[in-house]
C-alpha cells in the first residue's frame, strides 16, 4: 500500500478523476441544453383522445409535452378515483393550445382515465401570431365570405393561400415598423426643432414665430402623409385578412381564423420525415431570424441576438485600446514602485468585484451623470425626456468594458513581460528610441496576448446579465439599435440581450410551460454565439501567433 | 546580458593590480577609434568596473577575455550606452568615440547606437520577415525608398555571407532560420545601418562549431570596414580573430596587449594562469 502511494498512482487517479468529472459536467450541461433546446423545434404527433372522470368527458386534442410517473397516493389525494391496489400512475402534460377558447394552453391528464390514443390524419396545428397554437380540424377555406375549398382539398388550398397572406403581413409589418416609423420620427424631430427655437434666446420674437410657423407647416405636411399612410396601411391589413379558415376545435366549437393570423399550419400526423425535417429547419430559422411575440414566449429572438452581438462588439472596441494602453503604461513607462504596485493590485481586484456593482456604478455614473450632462449640453430641447440620460446600448457597452478592463490589462501586461529582453535590446541597439521599439516590435509581438485578453473579455461580457438590467437591456425593445435612419447606429437605444431574454422568458413569463423550451433554445443560441465569437477571436489570435512566431511562444 | 554575479564581487579582490603599475599597450601605429579614460561603473553599491583606461584601434578586432563576471560584457555595453537600461547603474569617467565624449548630456543616444552597432550573445532577430529584419534600422531612419532598401538588404546579407542561403525566402519569418543563420542575420542587421563600430557580445556562444567558423570568418572580413570589439569566453577564438586582446579580472583591466604577444608571452602572472587554464 505504501509502495502504491509512493509510486504516484493515487495522484494520477485523483487528477484523472477530477478531469473526468469536469468534462462530464460540461458535456452534460451542453447536452441537456442542446437536447431540450433543439427538441423545441421538432413537430410531435397530434394525439386525439377522451378523458373520462366522474361522468365527465373531455375531448383532448394536442401534442404531448411531458410524460411523468407519479405515486397513486398523490393522485388520490387530488380527488381522482384511482384503484386502491395501484401504486403508480402515469400522467401526461398535453399542449392543447386554443387559449382563446379554453383559457389554458397546457393541461395534465391522468393516463388511467384516457382512452386509447388516436392520431387523426386530418388534425391540424396552427401556429398563430396571437393566442398561441390552435389544434383542431380544418373544415373550409374562405375568401371573404365565399368558401373556396372544403374537406380534403382545404389543406392544400390553405398552404397555397398562406403564402399570399404571409407576404402581405410582412408588407404590413415593414410599413408599420419603418415607413410609419420614419414619419413619426420626422414629427418628433419637428417638435424638438420647435422646442429648440423656443429655447434659442438669440432670436427675436418675430423670427421665432416665423420659424415656428415654418416648422408647424412641416408638421402639418407630415401629418397629412401619416394619415395617408395610415389609410394605406388599413387597406393593406384588410387585403391581408381577406382569406380565412374555418376549423373545428376538439370541443366541437367552430372558429374562423384569418390566414393573416397564422404563421405556420401543419398536419403533423401525415408528415413524412423529410417534411418534418424541412419544417424543423423552417422553425429553427424562424426562431433565429424572427421577432418575439406573445410576451417573448413565441416567435424569434433575433433582436436579442443582434443586441448581444452589437453590445459585445462596441465593448470590444472600447475596452481593447484602453486596456492595452493602460497595460503598456504600467509595464513600460510607469516607475515600478509602491504606487504602480497599488494600481496593479487594484486592477486585479477590480476583476473580482461582483458585476451588479458595476451595474450600479454604470447607472449612477454613465447613465445619470454622463448621460444626464450630455442631455443638458446637446439635447436640451428634448428635456425632460432623456436621450442619453436613460439606460441604453452605449452605457451597457461601457459598463461591460469597465467590467472586462482588468482582464485585458492583465493579459496584455503578461504578454509584455514575456517578451525577451534581448528583443528590446536588439531594437535599441539599432538606434531605435523606446517608443519606436515599443510600437514596432513590442506591441506587434504581444498582440496574441492582447487577443487572449479580448477573448476572455468577450466570453465574460456576452454572458453577463445582472449589470445590464440596470444600464440598457430591456425585455422588449421596439427598434434595433442599427437601422437605415441617420445616424444609423443608435447608441442611446435600449437593446434586447440573450442572457436577459432567458431570465425574462423563464421567470417573468405568464405561460411557464410554453416558455420552458424557449429558455433552453435561447440558452443554446447564447452558448453557440459565445462559441462563435470566441472561435473567431481564437482564429485571429492563431494567425497573429503564426505571424509573430518567436521562441518565446 | 548583465551577469548577476557581478553584484557579488568581493571588494578585497582589487589588490591584484592597480592602474599605475599597468603596462600600457602602445598603439602608436594605429588610428584610435575609441578612448576609455578612468572608467568606473557601479551597480548600486557594487563596483563592476574599476579605473579602466584603454584605447581601441580603428578597423581592428579587439577581444575582451576573462572569467565570467569580470566585467567584460559590462565594459562592452558602455560603448553604446546599453548599460543605461539598468536603472541602478552609474558611471564615472569618460569614453570618447572619435574624440567625442559619449556620456556627455548632449549626446543623442539613438544616434550613438546607430554609430556603434551591437550583436548579442543569443541571436535576437525580430519576429518579422528576414527582409524586414534587415530593413528595420533603415526604416527607423526614415528610408522609404524600396529600391534603396532592396539594395541595402542584399548588400548586408552578402557581407554577412547569408545571401545565398536566404535569397529565395526573404519574406519568411526570421525565426525559421537556424541559430547560426540567425546570428549572421543579426550581424547583417547591424551592418545594414553602416555603423563605425560593431560590438560583439559572445556572438558564438550559442552556435555550433561550423556556424562559429562562419561567424569568425565574417568577423575577420568585416574588420576591413569596421572597428570590432568582441567579448569571448573562447580563448582560441580570441587568438584566431583578434588583433589586440584585453584580459580582465574582477572589473579590472589586467593586461591589454597585442594578441600574439598576450597568448605567447603574457607579461603578467594572472594572465598566464588564465590562458593556460590554471585559473579557477
Amino acid at each position: 500500500m505504501k509502495q502504491w502511494f509512493k509510486s504516484g498512482d493515487p495522484w494520477i487517479w485523483l487528477i484523472a478523476g477530477a478531469v473526468s468529472i469536469s468534462v462530464i459536467m460540461v458535456v452534460g450541461l451542453l447536452l441537456l441544453i442542446a437536447v431540450r433546446g433543439l427538441g423545441h423545434f421538432w413537430q410531435p404527433p397530434i394525439v386525439e383522445t377522451t378523458f373520462h372522470d366522474a361522468g365527465q368527458e373531455i375531448a383532448v386534442l394536442g401534442t404531448i409535452r411531458t410524460v411523468e410517473t407519479v405515486t397513486a397516493q398523490a393522485v388520490r389525494e387530488a380527488g381522482f378515483q384511482v384503484p386502491e391496489d395501484q401504486g403508480l400512475v402515469t400522467r401526461y402534460l398535453f399542449h392543447l393550445g386554443n387559449r382563446d377558447l379554453t383559457g389554458r394552453d397546457f393541461q395534465w391528464f391522468i393516463g388511467d382515465f384516457l382512452e386509447e390514443f388516436a392520431y387523426p390524419a386530418d388534425a391540424i396545428m396552427l401556429e398563430r401570431r396571437e393566442w398561441g397554437n390552435f389544434f383542431g380540424y380544418l373544415l373550409a377555406v374562405k375568401e371573404g365570405d365565399r368558401v373556396v375549398a372544403e374537406g380534403e382539398a382545404a389543406f392544400a388550398e390553405l398552404r397555397e393561400r398562406m403564402k399570399r397572406s404571409s407576404e402581405l403581413v410582412a408588407d404590413t409589418v415593414q410599413m408599420e415598423r419603418y415607413e410609419i416609423g420614419r414619419i413619426n420620427r420626422g414629427i418628433e424631430q419637428e417638435r424638438l426643432e420647435q422646442r429648440r427655437i423656443e429655447l434659442n434666446d438669440r432670436l427675436t420674437d418675430a423670427e421665432r414665430q416665423d420659424q415656428i410657423a415654418r416648422s408647424e407647416a412641416e408638421v402639418a405636411r407630415l401629418n397629412a402623409v401619416y394619415q395617408e399612410m395610415l389609410s394605406e396601411l388599413q387597406a393593406l391589413r384588410a387585403t391581408a385578412r381577406r382569406d380565412s379558415l374555418v376549423a373545428r376545435a376538439s370541443d366541437g366549437r367552430e372558429v374562423t381564423i384569418a390566414l393573416a393570423d397564422v404563421v405556420r399550419a401543419t398536419r403533423a400526423n401525415t408528415m413524412t420525415l423529410p417534411q418534418k425535417l424541412q419544417e424543423y429547419g423552417a422553425r429553427f430559422w424562424g426562431f433565429l431570424s424572427g421577432y418575439p411575440r406573445e410576451a417573448n414566449t413565441e416567435g424569434g429572438i433575433f433582436p436579442a441576438i443582434f443586441g448581444t452581438v452589437i453590445m459585445v462588439l462596441i465593448m470590444s472596441i472600447v475596452v481593447t485600446p484602453f486596456g492595452v494602453l493602460a497595460a503598456i503604461y504600467l509595464r513600460e513607462y510607469a516607475k515600478q514602485g509602491p504606487v504602480t504596485r497599488i494600481v496593479r493590485i487594484s486592477v486585479n481586484n477590480l476583476a473580482g468585484v461582483p458585476s451588479i456593482v458595476f451595474g450600479v456604478f454604470g447607472l449612477g455614473f454613465f447613465v445619470y451623470f454622463l448621460g444626464g450632462n450630455i442631455d443638458q449640453l446637446f439635447f436640451p430641447e428634448a428635456l425632460p425626456a432623456p436621450t442619453f440620460g436613460s439606460p441604453g446600448l452605449i452605457w451597457a457597452s461601457l459598463t461591460l468594458a469597465l467590467l472586462t478592463l482588468p482582464v485585458v490589462i492583465v493579459s496584455t501586461e503578461e504578454g509584455l513581460t514575456r517578451i525577451p529582453k534581448a528583443m528590446r535590446e536588439g531594437s535599441l541597439a539599432l538606434g531605435a528610441t523606446k517608443a519606436e521599439t515599443l510600437w514596432k516590435v513590442i506591441v506587434p509581438v504581444s498582440t496574441p496576448a492582447m487577443m487572449t485578453g479580448l477573448i476572455l473579455a468577450v466570453a465574460r461580457a456576452a454572458g453577463e446579465v445582472a449589470p445590464l438590467m440596470l444600464v440598457g437591456v430591456v425585455k422588449l425593445a421596439p427598434n434595433l439599435p442599427l437601422d437605415g435612419q441617420f445616424p444609423y447606429l443608435h447608441l442611446e437605444r435600449r437593446i434586447m440581450h440573450l442572457g436577459f431574454h432567458i431570465y425574462d422568458v423563464g421567470f417573468q413569463s405568464p405561460n411557464a410551460e410554453a416558455a420552458r423550451p424557449v429558455v433552453y433554445a435561447t440558452a443554446l443560441v447564447l452558448v453557440g454565439l459565445i462559441l462563435i465569437l470566441n472561435l473567431t477571436a481564437i482564429a485571429i489570435r492563431n494567425r497573429l501567433r503564426e505571424k509573430y512566431k518567436s521562441e518565446s511562444d | 546580458m548583465i551577469e548577476t554575479s557581478q553584484r557579488e564581487l568581493p571588494k578585497a579582490a582589487s589588490g591584484l593590480s592597480n592602474a599605475s603599475t599597468r603596462k600600457r599597450l602602445s598603439l602608436r601605429n594605429e588610428q584610435i577609434s575609441m578612448e576609455v579614460r578612468d572608467l568606473n561603473l557601479f551597480y548600486g553599491q557594487t563596483q563592476a568596473l574599476k579605473n579602466i583606461s584603454m584605447d581601441i584601434a580603428s578597423k581592428r578586432v579587439t577581444a575582451f577575455i576573462g572569467p565570467s563576471g569580470c566585467g567584460k560584457s559590462t565594459l562592452l555595453r558602455c560603448f553604446n550606452r546599453m548599460t543605461a537600461l539598468v536603472d541602478i547603474c552609474s558611471i564615472k569617467g569618460e569614453i570618447k568615440i572619435d574624440g567625442e565624449d559619449i556620456y556627455h548630456p548632449s549626446i543623442d543616444v539613438p544616434e550613438l547606437r546607430r554609430k556603434v552597432g551591437m550583436v548579442f550573445q543569443k541571436p535576437n532577430p525580430f519576429p518579422k520577415s528576414i527582409y524586414e529584419n534587415i530593413a528595420y534600422g533603415l526604416r527607423l531612419q526614415g528610408v522609404r525608398n524600396r529600391r534603396k532598401l532592396d539594395e541595402v538588404v542584399e548588400n548586408s546579407l552578402r557581407r554577412a555571407a547569408l545571401w545565398d542561403e536566404v535569397k529565395d525566402r526573404l519574406d519568411d519569418n526570421a525565426f525559421g532560420l537556424s541559430g547560426g543563420q540567425q546570428q549572421r542575420l543579426v550581424i547583417a542587421r547591424a551592418i545594414a545601418i553602416e555603423p563605425e563600430v560593431i560590438l560583439l557580445d559572445e556572438p558564438c556562444s550559442a552556435l555550433d562549431p561550423i556556424s562559429t567558423a562562419k561567424v569568425e570568418e565574417l568577423i575577420i572580413d568585416l574588420k576591413e570596414t569596421y572597428t570590432i570589439v568582441i567579448v569571448t569566453h573562447n580563448m582560441q577564438q580570441a587568438a584566431r580573430v583578434s588583433d589586440f586582446t584585453a584580459y580582465m579580472y574582477l572589473g579590472e583591466l589586467i593586461e591589454y596587449e597585442d594578441t600574439a604577444k598576450l597568448f605567447t608571452n603574457p607579461s603578467r602572472k594572472a594572465t598566464e594562469d588564465y590562458i593556460t587554464g590554471r585559473y579557477g
